[in-house]
């Protein structure tokens, strides 16, 4: 059990610079993380049970979406002609976006030693998975017959004789985004498995031991099964590190390969990457404030934790903000009429301007507080601070993508757009997924990696000694 | 357990240690004595055992990687090809059916997809795993090894093993118990 006086505020001196609070042990860390999952469900905090049951009600709408999409067609959408593009882009993106922050912790900062990455990488790599298990939902539901959506989307040998065509930015979404989801499942589960032999190791009964040692697949820790898992480890994050980025830059092309006004831009790739960190480490600091509270963890996930994702948050988000200025520049710079008309009257003048002018709210001028530490030291504006900027992110892919085809070269195919309630619903229906899967794994998977955590402690640092 | 002759069911001697800086010396002092067949277990990794026990030979995990690579990337390349320009060649505004430039981002991605299939696949294939049964999970404090404990287990196997000496042996490398670890 961790003591409970170095468990205190989150704004101790001695907390600021910690990545673990000081005199915990091999055995205190193994006791505490595996207490989350093992201790009765009379332990489990009660506004939990609220998420799930709010998650459950979300999930419900999400069939009845779905259901009543595929009965009718993609028709009870608010699309048409010119915003053919809507809610189902939008939320593929803003999701996509949310996962990239948990490969950028496990990957990015693993190679760069960064050891404050530690005790959130496997709750950030979760949050991947089910960030990408919704985004995947939009583009197979917009096709309207999933069921089809295999020889439409990937290579597969069909009677027809017909191949997906390679020169297109959306087939290469599809390898992008599905080698990011399987990668990820991959890395998640590579770096759970020497926890799983400890929950099995401290099961309370049988089923939990026949559970946990079949996930574990016979783990044992044994110095030669570690020589080659580090190896791979290492590997891994070598090579979801120019995945990551890859991701985002190929969701980038579907809308930068085009010649539209708004979207024939060369900075979308890095533009679009930084906009998925940045949402990415609201959600991480949205999720981790209530769960590090509610279980706890505070001596784990301490307050150099919080105020590092607050520090890249500011900095993404200010990548982001430049992005928006340049887009201005590069619009005057073309000379393009319909450029400029795009950029600079459309979006902060046109009949959409109060979502452009929330996006400037939310993503530029809402980060500006972070600057100061007494705000990335404050659980509680640290938390709204990131609801407005998730808010944000997605306005951001709002005004990219409807402002954009909305009014295109011929005024006279100019139209409005707006989502339908079954947009709405199956959008708050991933949320509602989001939120139980998440909550489900806090609950029953040890959400810190407790043999890396051992790595940072005294115990874990074994010197090589040299005797004469 | 006086016999000097190991008894058949006897898969080793497990010398269990509070830190893995003892095990550390002790996996060394083992060495320099002479024993071989050994394995260590620890909560976490680390590097100096493994390089120890491995006798400082490299992982083969990079060239598993490193061919699953280069598998992927010319899988892609050729299939991507073969489909666009030979088996379904589409007329797309005049470009050339093998726009390779336009193939590029597929094959990084199935690159990378087949590299860490080999980076995690080939890493439990090289480590046995999965294992259900093992005889070290016979020894009660064996579990452990996956939560604060270090262990080191010389098998009987090796040449120099022999029961009484190989356990006065561990017993004196600072170890908190030597347990029997059988078949």
């Amino acid at each position: 059990m961790a003591t409970p006086q170095t468990r205190s505020s989150g704004a101790d001196v001695d907390m600021d610079k910690a990545v673990i609070a000081p005199g915990h042990t091999s055995a205190t860390i193994t006791a505490k993380v595996s207490e989350v999952v093992y201790s009765p469900i009379s332990n489990t905090p009660k506004w939990i049970f609220g998420i799930w049951a709010i998650g459950f009600v979300l999930v419900m709408l999400l069939q009845v979406s779905i259901a009543k999409l595929l009965f009718e067609g993609t028709g009870i959408w608010g699309l048409n002609v010119p915003v053919a593009w809507g809610f189902a882009i939008i939320n593929l993106v803003w999701w996509i976006g949310i996962g990239h922050a948990g490969t950028l912790i496990s990957a990015i900062l693993l190679l760069l030693n960064q050891q404050w990455r530690t005790s959130i990488n496997r709750f950030a790599e979760a949050m991947t998975l089910f960030a990408v298990a919704c985004a995947v939902m939009f583009p197979l539901l917009h096709t309207g017959r999933p069921w089809l959506a295999a020889y439409w989307l990937l290579p597969y040998p069909n009677t027809m004789g017909m191949w997906p065509n390679f020169r297109s930015p959306l087939i290469w979404d599809v390898f992008a985004i599905s080698t990011y989801g399987t990668v990820s499942l991959l890395f998640w589960f590579t770096g759970l498995v020497p926890d799983l032999a400890t929950m099995r190791d401290r099961a309370k009964n049988k089923t939990q031991k026949v559970l946990f040692g079949m996930l574990s697949l016979g783990w044992r820790g044994s110095a030669r099964h570690w020589h080659n898992y580090e190896k791979a480890y290492l590997l891994l994050a070598g090579l979801s590190t120019p995945l990551v980025l890859s991701v985002h830059s190929v969701i980038s092309f579907d809308f930068s390969v085009s010649q539209l006004p708004g979207w024939h831009a060369t900075i979308f790739p890095p533009y679009f990457v930084a906009g998925a960190v940045f949402a990415g480490f609201a959600m991480v600091l949205l999720l981790t404030i209530p769960v590090r509270s509610a279980f706890h963890l505070e001596d784990y996930i301490t307050s150099r934790h919080l105020q590092n994702m607050a520090n890249l948050m500011l900095v993404t988000g200010m990548i982001v903000s430049y992005g928006y200025a340049m887009e201005f520049f590069f619009a005057f710079y073309s000379g393009n009429p319909f450029e400029i008309f795009a950029i600079a009257e459309n979006r902060p003048a046109g009949p959409y301007k109060y979502q452009w002018m929330s996006l400037i709210l939310c993503n530029f001028l809402a980060i500006q507080p972070l600057w100061f530490k007494r705000v990335r030291t404050s659980t509680t504006w640290l938390w709204i601070i990131s609801f407005i900027v998730s808010i944000g992110m997605w306005l951001e892919r709002f005004v990219i993508v409807v402002i954009s085809l909305h009014r295109d070269f011929l005024p006279s195919s100019w139209d409005m757009y707006s989502g339908s309630k079954w947009d709405w619903g199956l959008y708050l229906g991933t949320i509602g997924f989001f939120l139980c899967l998440m909550f489900l794994f806090v609950r029953f998977v040890p959400m810190i990696a407790m043999f890396e955590m051992k790595l940072l402690i005294p115990e874990g640092k074994v010197e090589e000694e040299h005797d004469g | 357990m006086a016999e000097s002759t190991p008894r058949a069911s006897l898969y080793g001697l497990m010398a269990e240690f509070a830190d893995a800086q003892t095990l550390l010396d002790a996996v060394h002092r083992a060495q320099a004595e002479g024993y071989d067949v050994m394995d260590a277990f620890t909560p976490f990794p680390v590097e100096a055992v493994s390089e120890a026990i491995e006798h400082h030979k490299p992982s083969k995990v990079p060239l598993l990687v490193l061919i699953g690579g280069l598998a992927g990337a010319s899988l892609a390349f050729l299939g991507q090809w073969w489909v666009a320009a030979v088996d379904y060649p589409l007329n797309i505004g005049g470009r050339p059916y093998f726009s390779w430039p336009a193939f590029v981002p597929p094959a990084f991605e199935v690159t990378i997809l087949f590299a860490s299939f080999a980076a995690v696949f080939g890493m439990f294939i090289l480590n046995g795993l999965p294992q259900p049964y093992h005889p070290v999970f016979n020894v009660k404090s064996f579990e452990r090894a996956s939560q604060d404990r270090c262990f080191l287990v010389i098998e009987s196997k090796d040449p120099k093993f022999d029961p009484q000496a190989t356990r006065e042996f561990l017993a004196g490398l600072g170890s908190e118990e030597v347990h029997d670890v059988d078949w």
